[in-house]
């Protein structure tokens, strides 16, 4: 048995119709815990109706080095705007 | 606040010998004001500053709940007692946001609290001084969160994206702190003669310390530089120092006390004040740990620590019991 | 269930009130010393729900008893044998699970009581008791989970959490007196479920100590008092 505390991320949904949001983490032994130390900590000034708490070391982000080769390909990509086409100015609701 | 760097200059061999080029196109983003994020490439040395500062910064933020909390129990007012409990938990927060940042630079927050326990790690020197009277609540709050939030307010647009974030969270939360040790100040220099006495003593005490928290001067510093080009320091000590005299004179005009020192004065020409000379031995003196209360704050902290130990391995060994539990 | 207090309302207001005032001060303790920074702030939320409470109460016992004293004056400026908190609350801190077993017995009971309370028909304490139960159905589920953790832990903290049991074992009859005796078998059932959890026994039954609430206090309150009044008493007619 490890005598680290594990860590969790923290998301927070400051409102209903809003996504959670991630705000940070905190340490707890078990799921329950993180729940209630997200409480505390991250929502004092009523900053959330619901929370989510994720192991750290279960997040899999990309990875920096190859951010390049993920996102550079969509820059160029700019017939996915729509202020990429010429609509005459009295053509409404388009 | 807290997050004035005491270690010796860093060693540049560490920074000779990482890739050029990616050295080049970090310092290019960092002096275009881009965030830099946990996994990106950094300079050794950028993070091991970042570590530090940060730590330091967490701890300042912990030890700084004990000359607090010296008082809770004697709060004069459940309005106050409230109060100063809502602002020390604020500052447990503070450190737990800052802790969670420095993880993210890969250390763990046992490392960092084995680090300020065994003396290794600093903390603001401020929280070294005694809270001797109910007023130094009112002082803390006023003059040492007023001198922390110059600091943070110049941190949120660091470059380390995980402290800048911890730093608008920060100074968010850190608004009423101040406005409320002022506030209690302010009842007792319109209070008794007994109450006004004592808000002064305090101010007198606590002037000089929180000069003293911006750090030694610009030209004794020499870790500023590379911090600011890192965009890890925004604003050099001295500017800091300076923009917290120039706004805190006034405010103890308004409370009708007067700060302990005899060469302050408006200069017209500079549009500042002038201030008498910092005792830079006394501060020096308090880093290595010769404040009054150094060894009892750190006790406490080492208290809370070690004697809790056990909780922490109970909800560990708890919940391996019940994972293991489940999985049968 | 259902009741009929014959507890004075300002009786019970001085009551709960004190019985808040008192513990948030224990949980006061806390702040700064806790086991990780997490619990600290949690001990924090918990006593600021109280401190609160107690706002709340001792400005109504004062109203009603109408002789201008609010709640700061109820607070810092009655003696020992005025204060009329129940004699679990004022027990010393001890270790984190005397003060974990100490939580859950009383937020467990005050869960129960708050319920009836809740039913009053003195609106201010009705409404009183409506907005504290949410505070305290976490108090209730937080400690619980702290006691099954300690409990079903390691053996150092199984041991400790049972000395914390035994200490605070004997202050229990006292919240069961008067018509709050009815109370007992909901609350016996709540500790239980935890206890057992935990892998403990609720307790055989000891010789009640009881008396906080005529005013008979254990040795510790007056410490705490001194410390907690010290300043208004200092200064008498001063604001803070």
């Amino acid at each position: 048995m490890s005598n680290v505390t594990p860590i969790w991320e923290v998301f927070v949904r400051a409102k209903n119709g809003l996504s959670h949001r991630h705000v940070g983490s905190v340490h707890a032994a078990d799921a329950r815990g993180a729940v209630e130390a997200a409480r505390d900590v991250y929502t004092r000034r009523a900053e959330g109706v619901s929370l989510w708490v994720v192991p750290s070391s279960t997040i899999i982000a990309s990875d920096p080095g190859e951010a390049a080769a993920l996102f550079a390909p969509a820059e160029d990509k700019i017939y996915r705007h729509p202020t990429f086409y010429v609509v005459p100015d009295n053509v409404k609701h388009i | 606040m807290y997050t004035v760097d005491y270690s010796k200059p860093q060693d540049a061999r560490a920074a000779q010998v990482e890739d050029a080029d990616r050295l080049a196109a970090f310092d290019a983003r960092v002096a275009a004001d881009d965030f830099i994020e946990p996994k990106d490439w950094m300079p050794e040395a950028y993070r091991k500053t970042l570590i530090r500062q940060i730590s330091q910064h967490a701890h300042s933020e912990v030890v700084g709940m004990l000359p607090e909390g010296n008082w809770l129990t004697r709060a004069p007012s459940l309005r106050r007692k409230a109060i100063l409990l809502a602002k020390i938990q604020d500052e447990g927060g503070h450190g737990l946001y800052l802790y969670s940042a420095a993880e993210t630079l890969g250390v763990t927050r046992e490392e960092l609290i084995e680090a300020l326990h065994s003396g290794r790690a600093k903390y603001s020197t401020i929280f070294n001084y005694p809270t001797l009277t109910w007023a130094d609540i009112g002082a803390i709050g006023w003059l040492v969160d007023g001198a922390a939030i110059m600091n943070q307010v110049a941190l949120q647009r660091t470059s380390y994206g995980p402290y800048a974030r911890a730093m608008v969270r920060i100074c968010k939360e850190e608004s009423f702190h101040q406005r409320q040790g002022y506030e209690a100040l302010m009842v007792l220099a319109n209070g008794t003669h007994a109450q006004r006495r004592m808000a002064q003593d305090a101010l007198n005490r606590w002037w000089w310390p929180s000069l003293m928290m911006f750090g030694p001067p610009d030209d004794n510093s020499p870790n500023s530089a590379q911090s600011i080009r890192w965009r890890i320091k925004r604003e050099t000590n001295d500017e800091l120092r300076q923009r917290f005299i120039d706004a805190t004179v006034p405010q103890a005009e308004a409370l009708g006390l007067s700060i302990p020192d005899p060469a302050l004065k408006w200069n017209e020409a500079t549009q500042h004040y002038d201030c008498g000379q910092i005792d830079w031995e006394e501060f020096y003196a308090v880093v290595r740990g010769e404040g009054a209360t150094a060894k009892d704050r750190i006790q406490a902290r080492i208290d809370a620590w070690e004697k809790n130990a056990w909780v922490r391995e109970a909800a560990l060994a708890h919940a391996a019991k019940r994972s293991t539990k489940q999985a049968a | 269930m259902s009741q009929t207090f014959t507890l004075s309302p300002a009786e019970l207001a001085l009551r709960l009130g004190d019985d808040a005032l008192i513990l948030s001060h224990r949980l006061c303790e806390w702040c700064g010393h806790a086991p990780t920074l997490e619990v600290d702030l949690a001990l924090s939320n918990i006593g600021l729900d109280l401190l609160g409470q107690a706002q709340f109460f001792l400005n109504y016992a004062g109203e009603m008893e109408n002789a201008g004293r609010d709640a700061d004056a109820l607070a810092y400026h009655r003696d020992e044998h005025e204060f009329k908190n129940c004699l679990l609350t004022e027990q010393p801190n001890g270790d984190f699970a005397r003060s974990i077993v100490r939580q859950f017995f009383f937020s467990a009971w005050q869960q129960l009581r708050f319920h009836e309370l809740a039913k009053s028909g003195d609106a201010t304490m009705a409404a009183i008791a409506t907005k504290a139960l949410k505070e305290i159905a976490y108090h209730v589920q937080f400690a619980a989970e702290w006691v099954v953790r300690l409990g079903d832990g390691t053996e150092e903290s199984k041991c400790r959490v049972a000395d914390g049991i035994s200490w605070s074992w004997r202050f229990v009859d006292e919240l069961f007196t008067g018509e709050d005796a009815a109370l007992r078998p909901a609350w016996e059932a709540r500790v239980r479920a935890t206890l057992n959890e935990a892998g403990l026994d609720l307790p055989a039954p000891v010789r009640g100590i009881t008396g906080g609430r005529e005013g008979r206090h254990s040795e510790y309150l007056g410490h705490l008092l001194a410390e907690m009044q010290y300043v208004q008493r200092c200064h008498p007619n001063a604001q803070w």
